[in-house]
């Protein structure tokens, strides 16, 4: 078993095991700091990969952002962050039941690809190609239109979070 | 060195482990949490099919980085609509549990 | 190589030529020769913080009208460490119904993601702990993890005012994040490269000439980033007690106090880097420790006009925080950029020089345009409140202070 091997089963373990704890921590703030956590094994899982750009960009879109935005959120719904009781629904073991026959169902079809075992090799260093990836982005004939609807969907969504969460004082009166 | 195998069973398992969540929390941000989990390990899957791909093809692959990107961009914008929402909520009914927001129940 | 144009890959070269010596293979010796890198830097980085909190509190003294610290040895220069060892041999005490975890991660991580900043950046031609392709997201990326330091200070003290600190904390950071990100995006633009190194490489001239409005709009946002006065309201004294490291004593507070001297002092190495040439200047290229020295006679200028900056401004209100941003810098940084994109574009074809005149000129006019639109916003101007006269301390000799106890 080489190094890099080892590695990932270290990442692949601590990654799930923080994924499990997101969704088994009674405190919410706990559940969130895993989630930190998970966030990060799969950045380096990216690494081990050789996507060192998008390592990057999980730490910073994921960490930076989205998470930081969770945690803000929990602040402000402080009431039931601090509650010690049970943070699933009654009937937990179904839900439970379901993930793991999904699992084994994904297990079982991916197994019968014949590609299935097929090793990763070492690329070349500067495999990742960002300025044909950069150029793809804003080229017509590649993905222009694909960036231009997500650039109106980030868009969208800033000037709509905006407008739910503004407190409207007139209607509180 | 490390087969494709154990990439996909990890992304496999993680979202697994993201639909519990979903179907099993109670909170409203628990269950945003989890559906980050399930986007983490679509992501996962996409770069290790890239790599893949690019072994095979001897060049970088662009569609499975452009993928990606999207789904970066879709969950940024998931979760700050998602959260305004939650946010809101929480103002009008005090409580971020979905059991408990029951306005068209009647 | 020779051993004083390049010390420090010279000791580096020497020290893989011992240990293939012995017989580690070349992917050990580099493997070795990063552990201790690393190791070298970050305690070559706490030690520093000392100095520059002294350099600060003299500096912060001065304008204030008074000495700063000058009882232990030569114009105080041992303060830091008195300091130092008190803070170690403090007690540390845990309050009750913290939350374990985060109160402990929280200082940690507020010191690491600091010195992470360290690994990618390029200290003088050949001396930087790596170069990734995109340096500068992975300063913004390790920013990140700073905020998140922050928050769980604030959150795991169970404590009301470390939480509005923690809060204000979070919304001042990710708010400051966007033109911080924005103006880091002219000096890429401009090289075609998100590598630091390339940066450097490719500044002649220096980018806060060709692009001064994003060098302002940069600096502003490095300082609130950092969270210093005029931008401290995370840890307003006067309003929240200290902010989100209220709760925390002896040895951790002294990872949150030396995480923020750092901070700045990253910052404004930063700021040299993107802006200011880095290790440029004449003959560095040639001699490589001549570099090191520019870096960092340019690093203490920009720490120096850091340090007016903070101790010339008073604190701004949380709205008036926001509007800067919001109002000013956001809408100001995406004006600078595509102007730049448009202005480069438009005169692909010129030479060098002139280019630079022409991005230049665009950048004191969008300037000049943005300062007299800010103006009209101003409501009133406040009557002058004079103060009458009074004596300015100055001793005699600068060096020898009354009552110093410093001989020479």
């Amino acid at each position: 078993m080489s190094g890099l091997q080892v590695v990932f089963l270290i990442v692949a373990v601590v990654t799930l095991f923080s994924g499990v704890m997101v969704v088994a921590s009674r405190k919410m703030m706990h559940s969130a700091l895993w989630l930190i956590m998970t966030l990060l094994g799969v950045a380096i899982l990216f690494a081990t990969l050789q996507a060192g750009f998008f390592a990057i960009v999980q730490v910073l879109v994921y960490i930076g952002a989205i998470s930081i935005l969770i945690i803000f959120t929990l602040m402000l719904t402080r009431r039931v962050m601090d509650e010690e009781t049970t943070q699933v629904i009654k009937g937990w073991w179904l839900p439970a039941l379901m993930a793991v026959i999904l699992f084994g169902l994904l297990a079982g079809l991916l197994a019968t690809w014949e590609d299935f075992q097929g090793m990763l090799n070492e690329l070349p260093a500067d495999v990742e190609n960002l300025a044909a990836f950069g150029t793809a982005l804003v080229n017509p004939a590649g993905y222009v239109i694909p960036f231009e609807v997500a650039s109106i969907l980030l868009l969208a969504a800033l000037v709509g979070a905006i407008y739910i969460a503004m407190e409207r004082k007139e209607k509180a009166e | 060195m490390i087969p494709l195998s154990w990439y996909l069973i990890a992304a496999a398992a993680l979202f697994c482990i993201g639909l519990f969540g979903v179907l099993s929390r109670k909170n409203a941000v628990s269950i945003l949490m989890s559906v980050e989990l399930m986007l983490n390990a679509v992501n996962i899957n996409l770069v290790a099919f890239w790599h893949y791909h690019t072994q095979l093809q001897g060049t970088s692959q662009i569609a499975p980085q452009v993928f990606v990107a999207m789904v970066f961009i879709v969950a940024a914008a998931e979760v700050a609509v998602g959260l305004a929402l939650i946010i809101s909520a929480y103002r009008r009914r005090e409580t971020p549990v979905v059991d408990e927001m029951t306005l068209l129940k009647g | 190589m020779s051993f004083w144009r390049d010390p420090i890959n010279f000791i580096i070269e020497w020290a893989k030529g011992l240990l293939a010596s012995i017989g580690w293979g070349p992917g050990w010796a580099t493997t070795v020769g990063f552990v201790i890198g690393a190791f070298v830097l970050a305690a070559g980085a706490m030690f520093f913080v000392v100095f520059l909190i002294w350099y600060e509190r003299k500096l912060i003294g001065r304008l204030q009208d008074r000495f700063g610290p000058n009882r232990l040895g030569p114009w105080g220069l041992f303060q830091p460490l008195a300091d130092m060892l008190k803070i170690f041999t403090k007690e540390l005490i845990t309050p009750n119904g913290v939350d374990w975890v985060a109160y402990n991660l929280a200082p940690i991580l507020s010191v690491a993601a600091v010195l992470m900043m360290w690994a990618v950046t390029p200290f003088s031609k050949t001396f930087f702990g790596v170069n990734i392709s995109v340096g500068i997201l992975f300063l913004i990326a390790v920013g990140g993890l700073g905020e998140v330091g922050i928050i769980l200070a604030g959150w795991g003290s169970n404590n009301k005012y470390a939480l509005v600190g923690a809060l204000r904390a979070v919304a001042q950071l990710i708010s400051y994040e966007v033109p911080f990100v924005i103006s880091a995006l002219v000096p890429v633009m401009l090289t075609g490269s998100m590598s630091l190194v390339d940066i450097v490489e490719a500044q002649t001239p220096w980018y806060i000439v060709v692009a001064p409005a994003a060098a302002l709009i940069f600096f502003i946002a490095s300082v609130a980033e950092t969270g210093r006065a005029p931008f401290d309201l995370a840890e307003a004294e006067s309003e929240i007690v200290a902010g989100y490291n209220v709760e925390y004593s002896g040895l951790k507070f002294g990872m949150f106090f030396v995480g923020e001297f750092l901070h700045a002092f990253t910052a404004s190495f930063i700021f040299v880097t993107v802006f200011l040439g880095g290790w440029r200047g004449p003959g560095a290229d040639q001699i490589p420790v001549l570099g090191l020295v520019y870096f960092f006679i340019k690093t203490f200028i920009v720490y120096f006009a850091l340090i007016l900056f903070r101790g010339t401004n008073p604190r701004f209100r949380i709205d008036q925080m926001m509007e800067l941003n919001w109002k000013v810098l956001t809408p100001l940084s995406l004006v600078v950029i595509m102007v730049i994109a448009l202005v480069d574009r438009l005169f692909v074809g010129a030479a060098d020089w002139q280019r630079t005149i022409i991005l230049l000129v665009a950048n004191l006019v969008i300037l000049v345009v943005a300062e007299r639109l800010i103006r009209r916003g101003v409501k009133t101007t406040r009557p002058e409140v004079g103060s009458r006269e009074r004596p300015i301390a100055s001793p005699d000799n600068l060096f020898i202070q009354p009552g110093s106890g410093a001989k020479g």
